[in-house]
């Protein structure tokens, strides 16, 4: 039998399914126990190039309440041909397409090795997907520049039936339309003034004759022909659309001294989204928001346009001195509810060297799916290769996106559903198996996300809810299925279907399998979740109080001791790493705000609850790579004693990436040894860590800063504010001369952390 | 008479009888006054006729009238038809016996009067001496003035020559010794030379000729008059002799000798001979025959009858001559003139007479003379004086009496009356002739001849200037032309006391930008440098001619305060011998009286010079707009147009820039910035919160713009071809123009096309609330006022920003004229309405109207200010602009046709030494962006007695300002309540001088001021023109349009506006550049044969009769046949031909005058659009009820006679 290391990742990698516990605690009361919830990590979009989708409508559940489709766990009946469900026990029968089906012959659902398979439907008419340009004018002229090219280039990486459309703001709000011949037009709107969405409709001219309303499927094909004039097909209109970004100017009002630029991004973006709204609703589009700058002015205003009055810190959120915060806030995420119901996703592309007003802004993108980019301009590397990856294509050349996703998950009886947490909103289905308990959005078993990659993955959160005494049967499994409906990037309409299950275990004669099966990583991600999703609306304090506390009770549950004897502590190798990813949890810009602005943390937020397993850990605790003579490259310790003098450190902390030169690298290098030919193997050091970064910045969404520092240059700050601290001020000495470099910092290290959590966890007065 | 009076009552005009009675009667009254129970009742007017042996003057009279109605009626017989029975009895016994009555009543009343009224009768007739009564007072009272004093005599004299009697000839001539005084005069003298004894005739005959006189020299006799002598005169008429002495005078009596030398002297004499000639011709009749049947008769009668009674004179002057020229040379004039003498008599002496006698006889008779009867009737008798003469003057004063049977039907009666006698008279007779009354067209023409030859130089204080109508040349010498100001008077009187007294409005029509004629010199530019003009310390006037300088040139002192300030030193200059600075002549500001000053950073908003302004062009293109092809048409001419934007003669370029907006529910702006490639369309759907969605590239310089501005004109018309969008909007359209302003920081001007009632939901929505159930309510008033008070507070805003808005209306159907005229009424723009707009008939209009519209001289941003000496104060003003206080007259756009009226008051006495100055600041900003203040001058006199105040009077200023006044006030009063009021006010004026000016005579006289003869047919053209008196196809729309045109006519555009000018055709001379004479608006003046060109400013018809010679439709029409001519056309064909080149010319040249232009409209006689045609006959009556001119006159002089008894 393989490992449950060798389980986990095969499940991974077919079901993009991570467990926190990979055997079941059999009862509610124990579940409780665990500590960490039986919870785990999908993504819904998992790239499956094995996976060839089947043409044709699953089969479900005649039950009502249940409608579960058919999968492999369900018992078949080939004679009679009846199914049984597996989560409500209903038998039903085949479809008469299934009649021939037979033991030898089964259909691709009932394959074990099909837990998930995706079928294509025809529902509906296709329409081509939408991309809205909401463009910021108020940038410098730079800027602008590179903006407008990286727009025009995105033109020709978009399937030629997508529609464009173009809406630029600044003092004003301009929805340009783009059918027009010769006279360039546009409808110009104030940016002061909020708007319902029917009145912006009416304004652009959208509102439709009233027309009875059309049986049975949604009058998209009118629809279309009515905001045509904002949105074209770009390969009718690409020649127009380049002509007119390159005529873009920058927004004439003059910005008087002292003044910020008056920016109505939020009425820009509730135009774009009323625009959908109106005429498209309910199929794929991306508003794509690119701000230089945060909204002045109408509503939404993050700050004023006085420059003297700064834009709202951490501090002045803490001290409730941000007047505009919970305003914009609410009317963003106003926006982005209704855009949500609508199926059209909000990414924004904030480059600014100060704050953009991401904080208030982030629900638009963090409940519809979009992305969000934060750069210092839009004329870096950064955002240019960012927002081309935005259009990256898969291996069959499809785009990897999809719009409209709506996750719905069914459980066996023994489970609940506790909540998800990730780039959704929940669309309130209550259920059978929607548990009374919220983790996260809870209280659905359904929850749209409006734009889907193939990395996005939600947390989701379960309930045991097995009493106690009443044992589940031994050997039987608890079963998850998670229906996936969204519109492919080729317009199609897909439901990807994944269908797990797990043992039961009881917790209390088989707590070594419960515990074997525990996947750490996965815990740490999940809980790491759960405190983001906590530190949104709690005071930091509070959520790294709980998380410790999770912590000391994990390691009581778990752990191996004599009480009150910190030394005797121990944890299994299942848990091991758990403590570790925890500390640098608790130091992660997720959690700690200091040193972050509040953009800064709402983007980092952002991504850690929407990335898969791996690139969260990575969030988590960054991975360090020390390059030397002395040997190939190696992962090291993320730790000061790892930052010596002779060793190229390469860290990866997602957003960034850092290669720092030691002390004696940087001098070598800063002589030019590497120019010179006797010093080739120098020269091929110093281009490995570039060649290893490069490979990460080719792949990852979004670009992380690329930060080339050295030993006491001022971006080390990067590498120094992320390792352990071990060697400090105060401890220089204790621990020898020969290694590391001390951190100017009173944090804990992770040793003095360790030391406190056995001394706690084995104390008899917690 | 009671009978008769109690119909006047009820209805004044159409009540003729009423109106003659209530004029005799109130005529007597006045003279009554003593006689008081005559005006009661009329058994005084009986009595007193009875008594006053009437019967010997009747027979007297009658003997004479008897001849001539006799003639008349022979003449005649065929249209007398049925009066024939009437006037039979006047001739026969009856009518001499009533003529007598009246006769004798006059006589009473004269002598009564006489003595009375010398001391003090004549102020309280004042109202009309000009008519009949004044007629023998007058004259008398002329002589009498000689008597009085040889100044006033002299001054008579002078304001003879210089008036208009020396035009008069034969009429005036002797009018001008009477002056009109004495044609007035004449008429009541008739009435009384009938009454009395052909002596009376004689004396009314001279005011026959003088009738002329009426016009233009009453006022001089009259204020001579006013002075001790008339009384004397009186005296003398009491005593009969008046008469006599009347006649001496003609003759050449003492007193006169001196009027009869000049008389001699000027033309004026001649014409006085003639006059007198005939009537000594006494044959007047015969005259008559022989003259133009009806006027001649009349002035022949006139004549006859007087020249019984002047034979003597007469003979010695000018029987001879006189009776041959009367109709030969001023048919119309010696007509008019005998009427109107004769009219006044006849009238008091029918009234009363006629009232008993009508009753009795003529009652029955005259069903529809009736009332004409009355008068008529007694006038029958008076017949016997001078038949002719006495329908005549009733007609025209009396006849106030006898019109007013005219009014009612009076026209009946009268015409009996003159059928019978001579038939022209009869007729016309009924009412007044029109010939007898006083002409505009004569009083033009003769100030046409007098003073258009002269330049007008404006050095001489209180100087009158020749009429509007006049061409004249200005050298500006002190005074601003009246170009820029004209003043109701010349003459302000110095005492509030007097100016309420009068009832005179004194009111200068200011036109602070007036274009000048090519051969004047526009107003000199002055810099004073960085400390700014030099003003006055403590009233801040600007450095005038008004200035004294003191101290040997280190001081100066204000004319208008009296405050001394320092001259600064770079002003500094030494002064002559005179006093006057060396330099005077070098110095615009110290020597004109119009100069403009170069303004300094302080006199510009918020101290920051200004930006150059900016056109924008707003053009509707809703459905509506574009299936009328309107919106290609402005596109293409604006292609053109905009090259001819207003610039300063010293630069290439114009400043200007321009922006362009298209509309219907919302607005579109563009970018024609010029580094574009196409310009871009911004379209604004948020109409509820109207701005600007760009600021760089929609205001840009024609010339760097010019590719993407033809572009989008181009592409305009295009994107919009196939619309269906019919809503528009309308507020927020100017609002898009003023926040366009707002955002450039400047000043301009907003074209907006519009074409439709703005119903689409928006700021400033309107609803349809035409309800034409309302005209003729109290709430009618509501139709002027805008539906919202929001259009009020947008113009505010626009003034705020110098944001001037021109309105060009297109509409199909009711638009609220009354409320979209709002903001350009206040901001200084102009309204221009196209109704149902088709491009092949209004094109041309449009277009012209729109390239002068935007090329004319135009300030922004001006703030007009007139400051004027201690004592008088300007309180009121009227025009297109807004006024945030009381005194500063704001105008968001000035340009050269925008006049504003402006009333003074006294707060104090003005001294006749320094006169009354007034100076008027206009502080704006030049189409290049320069901040200029022009400043006008004006000094006139101030008297202390009234009849220098009605000496200096301009009528057309007048009426300007009565216009305006009444036009404003029918926003806030029911329109009848403003007409009564108008009449009222004019009738205290014309009261006030007949009490205190005129020499005393019969009440049944009117006498007009010379200057003022006119007011009444030119007050009653205000008073039935649409606004205040619509018919029942004038629209709302129609009325607030005008109402709002004319508040800001100068004087020359009301006048014609008021009184169209009509010119026939069919003698061209077509060789010359003359102007055939016009002639009057009636269609009694229209030949069958003939061809009429009408023009009122913003009109233009060619009127063919239905005779017209084939050659003449040829050479115009290129037809020969009548029926062939396509009244469609709105230009003639260009034919080459001598005599439709010269037509063509007249109309391009009358185009020219106008600052709108008029479309022709060929209107041929009996066709159905002859009506609207007609309308603009303003003697005539109107189809809406509006009084022909002869009604009015008789209603004014029975307004005029209530208020003097």
């Amino acid at each position: 039998m393989a490992t449950y290391q060798e389980f986990i990742q095969q499940n991974e990698d077919r079901d993009g399914v991570r467990f926190s516990w990979n055997v079941w605690p059999s009862s509610r009361l124990e579940a409780t126990r665990m500590v960490v919830p039986l919870s785990c990590l999908f993504t819904p979009m998992k790239e499956r190039p094995d996976l060839p989708p089947v043409q044709y409508e699953p089969v479900l559940c005649s039950r009502p309440t249940c409608k579960a489709v058919l999968n492999p766990l369900c018992q078949v009946d080939y004679r009679a041909k009846l199914w049984a469900c597996n989560f409500c026990f209903q038998r039903n029968p085949f479809p008469p397409a299934y009649a021939g089906i037979s033991e030898g012959n089964q259909p691709a659902e009932l394959m074990p090795q099909f837990s998930t398979i995706e079928y294509i439907v025809q529902r509906g008419p296709q329409t081509p997907l939408i991309f809205l340009y909401v463009v910021d004018i108020c940038l410098e002229e730079e800027d602008l520049q590179a903006l407008k090219e990286s727009l025009q280039m995105s033109l020709s990486l978009l399937p030629p039936n997508a529609l464009v459309g173009l809406i630029t703001f600044g003092r004003m709000v301009q929805v340009h339309e783009l059918s027009c011949e010769g006279i360039s037009k546009s409808y110009v709107f104030r940016g002061t003034k909020d708007l319902s969405a029917k009145q912006i409709q009416e304004m652009l001219g959208l509102t439709k004759p009233a027309a009875p309303i059309q049986q049975g499927r949604p009058a998209q094909p009118q629809d279309h022909s009515f905001s045509s004039r904002f949105l074209q097909p770009v390969h009718k209109i690409d020649m127009n659309l380049t002509d007119l970004l390159s005529e873009l100017q920058r927004d004439p009002w003059p910005v008087p001294q002292g003044k910020r630029p008056l920016r109505s991004t939020g009425i820009a973006l509730s135009i774009a989204v009323g625009l959908l709204e109106g005429t498209l609703p309910n199929t794929g589009a991306r508003v794509m928001l690119f701000t230089g700058g945060p909204p002045t002015q109408g509503p939404g205003m993050v700050v004023g346009d006085e420059l003297k009055t700064p834009i709202r810190s951490w501090h002045d959120i803490e001290k409730d001195n941000a007047k505009h915060l919970k305003k914009a806030t609410k009317y963003y995420e106003a926006l982005a509810s209704r855009s949500a119901v609508n199926g059209h996703c909000i990414d924004i592309y904030a480059c600014a060297l100060d704050q953009t007003g991401l904080l208030e802004m982030k629900c638009c993108s963090n409940l519809t799916g979009g992305h969000i980019v934060m750069g210092d301009s839009f004329n870096t590397s950064l955002f240019k290769q960012t927002f081309q990856r935005v259009f990256s294509k898969d291996y069959n050349g499809e785009f990897r996106m999809a719009f409209g996703g709506e996750l719905e998950v069914k459980t066996s009886r023994e489970l609940k559903i506790s909540g998800a947490i990730g780039p959704c909103v929940s669309l309130n289905a209550k259920g059978p198996c929607v548990s009374e308990t919220e983790l996260g959005l809870g209280g659905t078993s359904q929850w749209k996300i409006c734009g889907i990659n193939q990395f996005t993955t939600l947390g989701m959160y379960f309930e045991v809810v097995n009493q106690h005494n009443a044992p589940v049967p031994q050997g039987s499994r608890g079963a998850i299925q998670f229906i996936t409906q969204y519109q492919h990037s080729s317009t199609q309409k897909r439901i990807r279907v994944t269908t797990v299950a797990r043992n039961w275990a009881d917790a209390q004669s088989q707590i070594q399998h419960i515990e074997a099966a525990f996947d750490q990583e996965a815990a740490a991600v999940l809980m790491a979740r759960l405190g983001v999703f906590r530190a949104e609306s709690e005071e930091g304090p509070d959520v790294l109080r709980w998380l410790d506390r999770q912590l000391i009770r994990l390691c009581q549950k778990f752990g191996q001791f004599h009480k009150d004897d910190p030394n005797s502590f121990r944890l299994s190798e299942s848990f091991s790493l758990y403590p570790q990813f925890m500390f640098h949890l608790r130091r992660s810009p997720f959690l700690q705000v200091f040193n972050n602005s509040p953009d800064e943390s709402s983007y980092y937020r952002h991504h850690f609850v929407r990335q898969d397993l791996t690139q969260s850990l990575i969030m988590i605790q960054p991975i360090l790579y020390s390059y030397s003579f002395y040997g190939p490259p190696e992962p090291v310790l993320l730790d000061s004693s790892s930052i010596l003098p002779d060793r190229i450190l390469l860290m990866d902390t997602f957003f960034q990436l850092v290669i720092y030169h030691g002390e004696t690298i940087a001098q070598w290098r800063k002589a030019g040894y590497q120019e010179m030919t006797e010093y080739e193997n120098f020269k091929q050091l110093l281009q490995a860590p570039l060649d290893d970064a490069q490979e990460i910045l080719q792949t990852r969404f979004p670009m992380p800063r690329y930060v080339d520092t050295e030993h006491g240059g001022s971006q080390a700050r990067f590498l120094l504010s992320k390792v352990n601290p071990s060697q400090t001020h105060n401890n220089l000495y204790a621990w020898g001369q020969e290694t590391g470099a001390p951190i100017l910092t009173d944090d804990v290290s992770l040793q003095v952390f360790m030391d406190h959590l056995k001394k706690l966890a084995v104390s008899s007065a917690s | 008479m009671n009978v008769n009076q109690q119909a006047h009552m009820a209805s004044p005009y159409r009540q003729p009888q009423p109106a003659l009675q209530g004029y005799s009667q109130p005529g007597y009254g006045e003279p009554p006054t003593q006689y008081a129970p005559y005006n009661g009742p009329n058994p005084g007017y009986q009595q007193g006729p009875a008594p006053a042996g009437y019967f010997p003057y009747s027979s007297l009279p009658s003997k004479a009238l008897p001849a001539t109605l006799a003639s008349d009626l022979s003449s005649n017989s065929s249209s007398p038809l049925d009066l024939g029975p009437v006037r039979p009895s006047p001739n026969s016994g009856p009518p001499p016996m009533l003529t007598p009555q009246g006769y004798s009543q006059y006589t009473q009343g004269d002598v009564q009067n006489g003595p009375p009224t010398m001391s003090g009768q004549p102020h309280r007739p004042p109202v009309s001496q000009p008519y009949l009564p004044g007629s023998q007072p007058a004259y008398h009272q002329h002589y009498g003035a000689p008597h009085t004093g040889m100044q006033q005599m002299t001054n008579q004299m002078s304001g003879m020559h210089v008036s208009a009697p020396p035009p008069a000839v034969s009429g005036y001539a002797p009018s001008s010794h009477p002056q009109t005084s004495v044609s007035f005069s004449g008429v009541p003298s008739f009435s009384v030379s009938s009454q009395q004894n052909s002596p009376a005739a004689s004396l009314t005959h001279g005011q026959p000729p003088s009738q002329p006189p009426f016009p233009g020299s009453p006022p001089l006799s009259q204020s001579p008059f006013p002075g001790v002598p008339p009384p004397g005169s009186q005296a003398q008429y009491s005593s009969t002799p008046p008469l006599p002495v009347s006649q001496p005078q003609y003759s050449s009596t003492p007193p006169l000798p001196v009027s009869q030398p000049q008389y001699a002297s000027t033309p004026p004499l001649p014409v006085s001979q003639l006059q007198y000639s005939s009537a000594p011709p006494a044959s007047s009749q015969a005259h008559y025959p022989g003259a133009q049947p009806p006027p001649a008769s009349q002035a022949q009668f006139s004549g006859s009858s007087q020249t019984s009674p002047f034979h003597a004179p007469s003979s010695s002057f000018a029987p001879p001559a006189g009776a041959p020229r009367h109709p030969g040379v001023q048919p119309m004039q010696a007509l008019p003139h005998s009427q109107y003498l004769s009219g006044p008599p006849r009238q008091p002496m029918q009234g009363p007479p006629l009232s008993q006698q009508n009753h009795v006889a003529p009652g029955p008779p005259q069903p529809g003379m009736a009332p004409g009867m009355q008068g008529p009737s007694a006038q029958p008798a008076p017949p016997g004086q001078g038949q002719g003469v006495h329908p005549h003057q009733n007609g025209a004063f009396g006849q106030m009496s006898g019109p007013q049977p005219g009014y009612g039907g009076s026209y009946p009666g009268p015409q009996n009356y003159g059928a019978q006698p001579p038939p022209p008279a009869a007729p016309p007779q009924k009412r007044l002739d029109p010939d007898s009354i006083p002409s505009p067209i004569q009083v033009i023409e003769d100030d046409q001849a007098n003073r258009s030859s002269e330049p007008f130089t404006t050095g001489v204080r209180g100087q009158a200037p020749p009429l509007v109508t006049t061409n004249f040349q200005v050298k500006d010498q002190g005074n601003a032309s009246p170009s820029y100001i004209r003043c109701t008077s010349y003459n302000f009187p110095c005492t509030s006391d007097m100016a309420k007294q009068s009832q005179v409005p004194l009111a200068a029509v200011i036109k602070p930008l007036a274009t000048l004629p090519l051969d004047e010199v526009p107003p000199y530019i002055v810099d004073h440098g960085e400390t700014g003009p030099i003003r006055c310390n403590r009233c801040k006037a600007y450095m005038c001619p008004f200035m004294q300088f003191i101290e040997g040139g280190r001081r100066f002192q204000c004319g208008f305060c009296s405050c001394v300030t320092e001259v600064p030193p770079h002003y500094f200059q030494h002064l002559d011998h005179t006093g006057k600075r060396v330099d005077c002549y070098d110095r615009p500001e110290l020597s004109m009286g119009t100069c403009e000053f170069t303004a300094t950073v302080d006199y510009c908003k918020n101290n920051k010079i200004p930006q150059p302004p900016a056109f924008i062009f707003l053009i509707d293109v809703s459905y509506n707009a574009v299936k009328s092809g309107l919106v290609d048409l402005i596109c293409a001419e604006l292609k053109t147009l905009l090259d001819y934007l207003p610039r300063e003669s010293s630069e290439a370029d114009s400043c200007i820039r321009v922006g362009f907006v298209t509309y219907n529910k919302v607005l579109h702006f563009y970018n024609v910035k010029s580094s574009l490639a196409q310009p871009q369309m911004m379209v604004v759907s948020d109409v509820a919160d109207m701005f600007v969605p760009l600021l760089d590239g929609f205001l840009v310089n024609v010339n760097e713009s010019r590719a993407v501005i033809n572009s989008l004109l181009d592409q305009i018309p295009e994107m919009f071809a196939d619309t269906r969008e019919t809503e528009t909007v309308f507020a927020p359209v100017i609002q898009a123009g003023l926040e366009a302003l707002k955002a450039a920081d400047c000043a301009g001007k907003l074209f907006i096309f519009h074409s439709s009632l703005p119903i689409a939901e928006a700021p400033g929505k309107l609803k349809n609330r035409e309800d034409k159930k309302l005209v003729g309510t109290d709430k009618e008033k509501t139709l002027f006022q805008p539906q919202t008070s929001f259009f009020g507070n947008l113009a505010k805003e626009c003034v705020a920003q110098g944001c001037c808005v021109d309105l060009f209306l297109f509409p199909n159907q009711y638009v609220d004229v009354a409320t979209l005229g709002v903001v350009p009424s206040q901001t200084g723009g102009s309204v221009y309405k196209y109704t149902c707009f088709q491009v092949p008939s209004d094109g041309d209009r449009f277009l012209n109207d729109l390239r002068r519209d935007v090329q004319k001289q135009v300030g922004f941003d001006a703030v007009m200010r007139v400051r004027t000496s201690t004592g008088i104060r300007a309180t009121d003003f009227f025009g297109a602009f807004y006024m945030s206080n009381t005194t500063d007259v704001e105008l968001a756009g000035l340009d050269c046709d925008k006049a504003v009226t402006v009333e003074f008051r006294h707060d104090d006495k003005l001294s006749e030494e320094s006169g009354a100055l007034m100076q008027c600041a206009v502080l704006y900003t030049s189409c290049s962006g320069q901040r200029r203040l022009r400043v006008h001058n004006l000094s006139v006199n101030c008297c202390t007695q009234l009849a220098d105040l009605y000496r200096n009077c301009d009528t057309d200023t007048l009426i300007n300002f009565f216009a305006k006044y009444a036009y404003r006030s029918i926003l806030n009063s029911p329109t009848k309540t403003v007409r009564d009021a108008l009449i009222n006010q004019s009738a205290q004026i014309l009261s006030c001088y007949r009490k205190n000016c005129a020499s005393p005579s019969s009440a049944g006289q009117l006498i007009l001021p010379e200057c003022m003869k006119l007011l009444p047919v030119y007050l009653n053209c205000v008073l039935k023109s649409d606004v205040l008196q619509p018919g029942a196809d004038i629209s709302l729309d129609d009325r607030a349009y005008l109402r709002q045109l004319v508040t800001s006519m100068d004087v020359a555009e009301s006048h014609v506006f008021f009184y169209p000018r009509l010119l026939p055709l069919q003698k061209l001379d077509v060789e010359g550049d003359t102007l055939p004479t016009a002639v009057r608006d009636s269609e009694e003046r229209l030949s069958k044969g003939g061809l009429y060109l009408l023009e009122n400013g913003l009109h233009l018809f060619l009127w063919v009769g239905a005779n017209v010679q084939q050659e003449l439709l040829q050479s115009v029409f290129n037809t020969p046949s009548f029926g062939q001519i396509d009244p469609s056309m709105t230009n003639l064909p260009e034919l080459d031909n001598p005599y439709s080149r010269r037509l063509r010319a007249i109309i391009e040249n009358f185009r020219a005058q106008r600052p709108r232009y008029m479309k022709l409209m060929v209107v041929k006689q009996d066709d159905k659009l002859e009506p609207i045609f007609k309308h603009f006959l303003v003697e005539d009556k109107s189809t809406s009820g509006g009084a022909s001119y002869v009604d009015f006159l008789c209603h004014m002089h029975k307004e005029i006679r209530q208020l003097l008894s």
